[in-house]
């Protein structure tokens, strides 16, 4: 009875994820998606404590379960209400890493319950003193180690591939997930060093070889253990741990030479891992539930990450062997640049003021500074002046795709006004100014003049298209991707200097003196 | 090759729940505005929590003098529901500044 009943919670929890992704992905139904998966999920959760039965016994422990569910939904509640908007991506990838650390310890777990399971036909042979039934014994061992053979070579390997896949795939999203949570709220730098490919493929070696050798010898090895006592596991145990640390230092290698505009592609990627490593759990517990959850999020995820590489126009393959540091995109930018110049606060008001249309490219810059309810105080200023304005979103702007969406939605700008890159560049042509607002990047022309740059082939704003170019940066470094932008050369470009929010406040001020 | 074949029948309804989902999957990403690209991620950021499950059955199972089946497992739960309630959570969030936003 309570078996049937959770078999239908779990068909309900399914549904509801799959209407919960679906609903998400429609502005007007998404929050109430998101509730929907939400419940679905607390559904699941509570079935499983209450009505979970493997081979008709209920779970036990449940002091420490509801203790650590408790520990653990008041820290991510916490954590999830505290957290700015502008650290949210650090905080979804930070939350990506718990769930794959949470599959590689499952997998730890049911690594040693798997081989002492297996080992479970042993008997303690020696005690005896009469040579006889010691005899006896010995042939009625060879009898059970041959039927555990047999029980072992269809059941061993598959669950021990299904333990390693949860594991090695957990391991690499965990520490991938710290390193880039690390790299958005700056307390990791970029760092690669020579020859860090080729580690990068040791290393997975290793896993993968580590991997090979486990599957292949369990089945032996077990069996072994059922005549000669545990010590064959030993060497089993110490490989394992060593496949679960070289996935660990993968996902630290394979995250930390990746840079700038890669980061939202690495999220993404690491967040369908998690998926896969959730399903891999279904698998191993028959939990069509955690098999149709996982799998959802590694599909979706997977396609999600291939469309921003498309948007960015790099191979997955190009990321994953992480080769977009630092060093390489100094020194395309390395030849002398000609002279910019900037523009005073009262002119660049006159400008805005005075145009027919303006065009806001909103980056990074905007989402540091906080800048979002001052933008959008300076947009209502011009509307009342009888100037047009829009924003242009370049998929990649930000930290993650959508997130100049997310901020400027908090500071109640329409979505009419939101354009995405296509119908953006279609219209700049046609504009008069254009305030590009900490964004670097995703508006610059050497992404499709200069094929020596790291960014050749990146769809982007086509801000030079327009009458003139102001733009908004704190100083001239270069962007996150670390090359030069030569936007900021050309004739039409004028800089304005200064945090986004401050200049925007400023902005504003004189425009209202203006009239 | 013929543990191979058995595994699959043996799983064979699982591997059709993995194949149906992944076009599943698929589908259902691939006409999402980019205006909902961060909360449709954070959304399946917390559906994957869903591993959670597997958390509290390998603590529910585990013998109580199985100390590092218990500790793991504890562990293993925490950051599961860390990773469940707050995806769920900061999803909302976000989504709450889209609310009624589109007359």
């Amino acid at each position: 009875m309570g078996s049937s009943i959770l078999s239908l919670i779990y068909l309900i929890g399914s549904v509801t994820f799959i209407l919960g992704l679906k609903m998400l992905s429609k502005p007007d139904t998404a929050r109430k998606g998101n509730l929907v998966a939400a419940a679905g999920m607390t559904l699941a959760i509570l079935g499983t404590i209450f009505l979970y039965t493997s081979n008709g016994e209920h779970l036990h422990n449940y002091g420490w379960i509801t203790a650590a569910l408790i520990i653990g939904g008041v820290i991510g509640v916490m954590s999830a209400r505290k957290v700015k908007m502008t650290a949210m991506p650090e905080m979804v990838s930070m939350f990506n890493g718990m769930g794959g650390a949470c599959a590689a310890l499952i997998s730890v777990v049911e690594f040693n319950h798997l081989i002492h399971r297996g080992a479970g036909g042993q008997i303690t042979v020696g005690q005896s003193s009469d040579k006889l039934l010691q005899q006896l014994l010995e042939s009625r061992i060879s009898e059970l180690a041959d039927t555990l053979a047999l029980n072992l070579n269809t059941d061993l390997r598959g669950s021990l591939l299904i333990i390693l896949l949860g594991l090695i795939i957990g391991a690499v999203s965990f520490a991938g997930s710290v390193i880039a949570w690390g790299k958005l709220n700056g307390s990791i730098k970029d760092f690669s060093f020579k020859g860090q490919h080729i580690l990068n493929l040791v290393v997975m070696a290793v896993v993968l070889i580590g991997a090979v050798v486990l599957i292949l010898q369990i089945n032996e090895k077990v069996m072994a253990t059922a005549v000669d006592g545990h010590s064959a596991l030993a060497g089993l145990q110490v490989l394992f741990y060593l496949v679960l640390l070289c996935s660990l230092l993968y996902g630290i290698l394979f995250v930390l030479p990746i840079g700038g505009a890669d980061m939202p592609v690495v999220i993404s990627l690491l967040n369908s891992f998690t998926g896969v490593a959730a399903a891999c759990g279904g698998f191993l517990y028959d939990n069509p539930v955690m098999l149709t959850g996982g799998i959802l999020v590694g599909s979706a995820g997977t396609i999600l990450t291939i469309l921003m590489c498309k948007a960015m126009n790099r191979s997955l393959k190009n990321v994953l062997i992480g080769s977009f540091g630092g060093t390489k995109a100094v020194a395309a930018g390395g030849k002398e640049q000609g002279a910019y110049k900037e523009i005073s606060l009262s002119d660049a008001a006159v400008v805005l003021a005075y145009a027919n249309k303006v065009i806001i490219v909103p980056g990074y810059g905007l989402a540091v500074a906080q800048a979002q309810h001052a933008c959008h105080e300076l947009e209502k200023l011009l509307e009342e002046k009888g100037v047009e304005v829009k924003y242009a979103i370049h998929p990649v702007a930000g930290r993650m795709p959508g997130h100049m969406n997310v901020l400027l939605a908090e500071a109640d700008v329409p979505y009419e006004k939101l354009l995405e890159m296509e119908d953006a560049n279609a219209e700049l042509p046609a504009t008069d100014a254009v305030l590009v607002l900490g964004a670097n990047d995703v508006v610059n022309p050497a992404a499709k003049n200069d094929p020596a740059s790291p960014i050749y082939g990146m769809p982007i704003l086509e801000v030079e298209n327009a009458k003139l170019v102001i733009v908004n940066k704190r100083s001239m470094k270069p962007g996150y991707a670390g090359i030069e932008n030569d936007l900021f050369f050309q004739p039409k470009t004028s800089m304005l200097f200064g945090d986004a929010k401050q200049v925007l406040q400023q902005l504003a001020a004189e425009i209202k003196t203006v009239s | 090759m013929e543990h191979i074949l058995s595994f699959l029948h043996q799983h064979i309804e699982l591997i059709y729940i993995v194949i149906l989902s992944i076009f599943l999957g698929v589908e259902v990403i691939s006409r999402v505005p980019s205006v909902l690209h961060t909360p449709l991620m954070s959304g399946a950021n917390a559906i994957h929590g869903v591993v959670i499950i597997g958390a509290i059955i390998v603590m529910g199972k585990a013998e109580t003098d199985n100390y590092l089946a218990l500790i793991l497992g504890f562990l293993a739960v925490i950051l599961g529901t860390i990773n469940v309630v707050g995806g769920f959570v900061v999803t909302d969030r976000m989504l709450e500044m889209f609310r009624g936003k589109k007359k």
